[in-house]
């Protein structure tokens, strides 16, 4: 278990990591990626804890990850893990690399399932996790997605299904930055009262700060006690967290920084890494 | 280099908007990506975003169409031609008067990879009773082919890239629905190309130029109706025809041509598309060598079938 501090550093370190992934492809999704990046560390290195030996372990936890396009904020964290090369997260969406530019279970089958068609990603986790039931397996299914990609129709046919099998090992968590790429989400197609919405719909709702860890945590730790219903985490985070000029910048949805913005990005970051975390250890 | 398809599109829907006030154009969270924000900022009224909701955006059109409207149903290729089922019973079988606008053609969209790129969209769409599916080359013609569906009756899907094409029309270009259009002459092949496809046939028929083989090169901007006189006669000429199209081989262009020539005048056709595979991530210029869409390429099957 790593504490709350070290989880921010790696954090923070991975949000370098994407930034220079996407700024090598001169392609990709920084918002999103950046807004997501808090709460797939804290699944993995806490929970998940994956590692190169239990990977295909039939007892493994899965993390599906819905809202595909967030991808390189996986495969940062799978570098990190030594699941992937780095330089392999370097070749992000480069011709011939296992990391394509949304998850490909064909290429990649630590993803645990192709996504970046928005919509799909829940369904297959539930999947995952009747089979868990049926098997009397004990793995936790976490499968996050996006709020735009929560307008989708066959999302709410499967917030409607999962109650119905009762999967407690199920844990779905809305990565609430509120933007996608037209607009606003309360803009383009408002999704509000989320929580009442799915508390209606059977869900153990629970709301967060998805960039605070103590939070993050504590609602983890619920989610593994709550019994008979799967859990609904509604993360509020920032898109573009990290990064002054990308936070809350629909731009930065689904564009590369360039030059002088990615040597911003840096600066910004590493001295964030800097005053925050050498001091502290001198 | 001209404009991408995608943009000429959303141009000249934003002019008609202003002569027919029937037209309406819809989006789901992909309009500044398939250009329908230029309509939207004119026509705020006849505007309508749907959030990333591609199945409730096709039925909402279709029942606008019931109801004398002329929606224009726009997102990446790949997912509307995706909630086929949809598509199939609210407007092919309902007869609902919709276009159906789906760009991000083929790999030439590049490092978005598998699950942005509209690989078997004709295919699907060529199959639907009623529908008649077309894609243009250049951005002329998509300026004549969007008037021209204006008053088309019937459902139509249109196919439209990200990635921007050379000008190869005229200003005085006339869009004439169903017909293949001989875009370069020659007296040794043959080859039926759309889309993007058509610019690198071009490049084929000059580099073999070069090597005194003359390439013909037909545009066919109707795929559904086919024009199948045009792709007789022209076997019969050549005893043996290409296709290129950014599209899987199967069930696109080249299985168009195929099935009128199977039917009417067997002849061996050669087919440049994806072989039957998922597309991947990679620039387009890489994609387009490694699954030999590009011009060099095309020139070497030709030469290599001869
Ligand atoms: C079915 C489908 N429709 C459209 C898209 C194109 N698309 C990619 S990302 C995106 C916006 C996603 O917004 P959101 O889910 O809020 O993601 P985030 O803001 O976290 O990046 C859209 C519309 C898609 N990938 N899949």
């Amino acid at each position: 278990m790593l504490t709350h501090s070290e989880l921010e550093r790696i954090a923070n370190e991975l949000r370098i990591d994407i930034i220079k992934a996407i700024y090598n492809a001169k392609s990709g999704h920084p918002g999103g990626s950046l807004s997501a990046i808090d709460i797939i560390t804290y699944l993995f290195f806490n929970e998940i804890k994956r590692t190169p030996e239990n990977a295909f372990d039939p007892d493994r936890d899965r993390f599906v990850l819905s809202k595909g396009h967030g991808v390189p904020a996986l495969y940062a964290v799978l570098a990190r893990l030594g699941l992937i090369e780095y330089n392999e997260l370097m070749n992000l969406r480069k011709l011939g690399s296992r990391t394509q530019g949304h998850p490909s279970y064909q290429d990649l089958p630590y993803v645990e399932a192709s996504t970046g068609s928005l919509g799909q990603g829940l369904s297959i986790a539930i999947g995952i996790a009747i089979a868990g039931k049926l098997d009397k397996k004990n793995y936790n299914v976490y499968c996050m997605i996006g709020d735009g990609e929560m307008q989708e129709g066959q999302i709410w046919e499967a917030l409607m299904s999962a109650p119905k099998f009762k999967l407690d090992n199920l844990c779905v968590i809305l990565d609430y930055n509120k933007s996608q790429i037209d607009g606003y989400i309360k803009d383009v197609m408002d999704l509000e009262p989320i929580e009442s919405k799915l508390t209606a719909f059977r869900w153990n709702v629970m709301e967060i700060d998805g960039h605070d860890f103590d939070e993050i945590e504590k609602a983890i730790q619920t989610f593994k006690k709550i019994l008979d219903k799967p859990s609904f985490i509604i993360a509020h985070t920032i898109k573009g967290k990290g990064v002054s000029f990308m936070e809350d910048n629909i731009e930065f949805h689904g564009r590369a920084p360039n030059e002088k913005e990615f040597e911003q990005a840096l600066i910004e970051l590493q001295k964030l890494l800097k005053e925050k975390w050498v001091k502290q250890q001198g | 280099m001209g404009k991408a398809t995608r943009l000429a599109f959303g141009e000249t829907i934003s002019n008609l908007g202003e002569i027919n006030k029937d037209i309406v154009v819809l989006d789901a969270d992909l309009s500044k990506s398939t250009t329908s924000y230029i309509f939207a900022k004119k026509f705020p009224e006849r505007f309508f975003e749907l959030g990333i909701q591609e199945a409730n955006m096709i039925g909402i059109s279709a029942g606008l169409a019931l109801s004398g409207k002329i929606p224009f149903c726009c997102s990446f290729a790949c997912f509307i031609t995706g909630r086929y089922d949809t598509i199939r019973i609210s407007v092919a079988y309902t007869k609902a008067n919709v276009r159906i606008i789906g760009t991000h053609a083929g790999i030439g969209i590049g490092e978005d990879g598998t699950t942005q790129m509209g690989l078997e969209d004709v295919s699907l769409m060529r199959s639907l009773p009623n529908f008649s599916v077309c894609q243009p080359c250049d951005e002329i013609e998509t300026r004549e082919l969007i008037k021209y569906s204006i008053q088309h009756k019937g459902p139509m899907y249109i196919r439209l890239t990200r990635q921007s094409l050379p000008v190869i029309f005229n200003e005085d270009y006339v869009f004439e629905f169903g017909k293949g259009v001989t875009v370069a002459e020659g007296n040794d092949a043959v080859i039926f190309a759309t889309g993007a496809l058509v610019h690198e046939a071009l490049k084929a028929h000059e580099i073999l130029k070069n090597e005194s083989i003359g390439l013909k090169v037909i545009n066919i901007h109707t795929i559904k109706p086919i024009d199948k006189e045009l792709i007789i006669e022209n076997a019969k000429k050549f005893g043996l025809v290409f296709t290129a199209e950014d599209h899987s081989i199967i069930g696109g262009l080249g299985s168009a041509v195929s099935e009128v020539l199977a039917e009417n005048y067997p002849t061996k056709v050669i087919r440049i598309g994806l072989p039957n595979v998922f597309g991947e991530s990679g620039s387009p210029e890489s994609l387009y060598k490694k699954y030999k869409f590009d011009g060099e390429s095309v020139a070497k099957t030709i030469k290599a079938n001869l």
